[in-house]
């Protein structure tokens, strides 16, 4: 069951919010649909994102899939540990596994689903 | 699983991996698992312990009869006549212009007698390219659906599979077959493979395959034996530098530039055969293109159909490209120009509109401790 603290998208990533400042990773359904991660590109600290805004890739051995960031907000931090070992992400996809934080713009997301809602959205699409 | 155009195929073992909880995928129009527990840790299983792989989907094409061995040399680009009964030989069926239609393993099962197992892909291809040569006195039958195959491949296959079967192992050389029984069914069991390790490639009748699948693995529990995947095979074919028909050759590629002249012989026994003139001249002469194993030197993956860049502009496209599990490295395939193929030359893999580094390297890249 998807952790209820926070906040889904489409595009099967999610950001937990804290005050101003947002963490953003990929769901644990993203991370099996990859298969094992090889590869991640992240942007730099300082980069401006829309919300939807396209902000990296991550590879696994079969495939590459974009990022997309479900809120707007400036890049304040990146996982580096994600570079020397990218399987994180499959193990711990909602912990170790996150992969950006960003200082929020305002509009926080209001178009996101709720854990609810995502496992509703992922169980209609696995099919 | 079903594609918006048909049902697809599935093997005798497609329930089987229903049970173990396999990803599916469509492939060449069949159903197969693509990976089981996921891909790196069976591709790292077959390289230190053994893996179990449904092949089921390829081709077994039987050419039997008088004259059986005069077509198959003439269609053919290894020389048959090299073959005892119970031996069998990597060969490839090469069209007019020297490249192939398929890669192929032809095996002899007595002077007349011979298997010519061929891609799952290319099974009516072959067999209408085949017919087309006239065999006149012998039959050429296609016998795929009375065949399953069940690969063994790894360093502990030979101990996991001896006891199971009354057939000598150890005695059975590399690229060589023997009949007899595997887990109480009979069987043919050849001494090759797909992946670069030792291994052993099991033909049953399709009704055996699950009972034989389900005792290979109890047989193997406490070795390390895993069932694997599509995408394992894939990287680990890769690894060994062996070709995939489709992707690093296809009928535009010769031989010679696939980098697969060692099985084209030009030898007095072998006579005439389609493609021999090109093939011929290009082994003497040389080809215009070579099919070269790279690395990333940058960070990037290469995948297949990415655009190559050399010192002097476009060149192709990656032919496979993947990360490799073993190596720990992003490796891949090519073709260059022959004037820019040596090894150590830098060049430029376009991933996804940025140009980053590679350099040419020896293959195969990864080679078995012996």
């Amino acid at each position: 069951m998807e952790p209820s603290d926070r906040r889904y998208s489409k595009q099967h990533e999610w950001v937990k919010l804290e005050g101003d400042r947002g963490t953003v990773g990929i769901t644990d359904f993203a991370q099996n649909q990859l298969g094992d991660v090889v590869f991640l590109e992240l942007p730099e600290v300082g980069r401006k994102l829309k919300a939807h805004e396209r902000f990296g890739t991550v590879e696994s051995v079969k495939a590459v899939s974009e990022l997309f960031s479900p809120v707007g907000g400036e890049v304040v931090e990146v996982n580096a540990a994600l570079v020397a070992k990218p399987e994180t992400v499959n193990a711990d996809p909602y912990g170790a596994g996150w992969m950006i934080r960003l200082k929020l713009d305002t509009g926080k997301g209001d178009d996101l689903l709720d854990a609810p809602q995502y496992a509703d959205y992922v169980a209609k699409e696995a099919k | 699983m079903e594609t918006a155009v048909g049902t697809l195929r599935k093997t005798p073992l497609n329930p089987v991996h229903r049970e173990l909880g396999a990803k599916m995928v469509a492939f060449g129009g069949w159903e197969m698992p693509v990976e089981y527990s996921g891909l790196i840790s069976e591709h790292m299983a077959v390289r230190t312990a053994a893996g179990v792989f449904d092949v089921s989907h390829m081709g077994e094409l039987e050419v039997e009869g008088p004259g059986a061995l005069a077509f198959l040399q003439r269609v053919t680009s290894n020389d048959v006549g090299k073959l005892q009964d119970g031996q069998a030989q990597y060969s490839a069926l090469p069209l007019p212009n020297g490249a192939p239609a398929d890669d192929v393993i032809v095996y002899r099962r007595g002077p007349e007698r011979f298997l010519v197992v061929v891609n799952a892909a290319n099974i009516e291809k072959d067999l209408r390219w085949l017919e087309e040569q006239s065999p006149s006195r012998c039959t050429v039958r296609n016998r795929s659906d009375d065949y399953a195959l069940i690969a063994l491949q790894g360093p502990r296959a030979q101990p996991v599979l001896q006891g199971l079967t009354g057939l000598d192992l150890s005695s059975l050389r590399y690229y060589h077959f023997a009949e007899g029984d595997v887990a109480g069914h009979s069987a043919t069991v050849s001494r090759t493979g797909y992946t670069g390790e030792d291994g052993f490639e099991i033909f049953v009748a399709p009704d055996g395959a699950p009972d034989v699948w389900r005792k290979l693995l109890e047989a193997g529990k406490d070795s390390g034996v895993v069932p694997a995947g599509l995408g394992a095979r894939d990287t680990l074919r890769l690894e060994a530098k062996m070709c995939l028909y489709g992707n690093d050759m296809d009928e535009t590629t010769t031989l010679v530039e696939a980098g697969l002249g060692w099985i084209v012989s030009l030898d007095e026994s072998k006579g005439d055969f389609v493609g021999r003139g090109v093939l011929e001249s290009q082994k003497k002469g040389g080809a215009p293109r070579k099919l070269v194993g790279f690395e990333m030197v940058d960070r990037g993956i290469a995948r297949h159909g990415y655009p190559v860049y050399v010192s002097d502009g476009p060149a192709g496209t990656v032919t496979s490209g993947s990360y490799a599990p073993f190596l720990q490295k992003s490796i891949g395939l090519c073709y260059l120009p022959a004037a820019r193929a040596a090894v150590g030359t830098p060049f430029h893999v376009d991933i996804r509109g940025r140009k980053v580094a590679a350099r040419v390297v020896p293959t195969p890249f990864y080679k078995r401790p012996q």
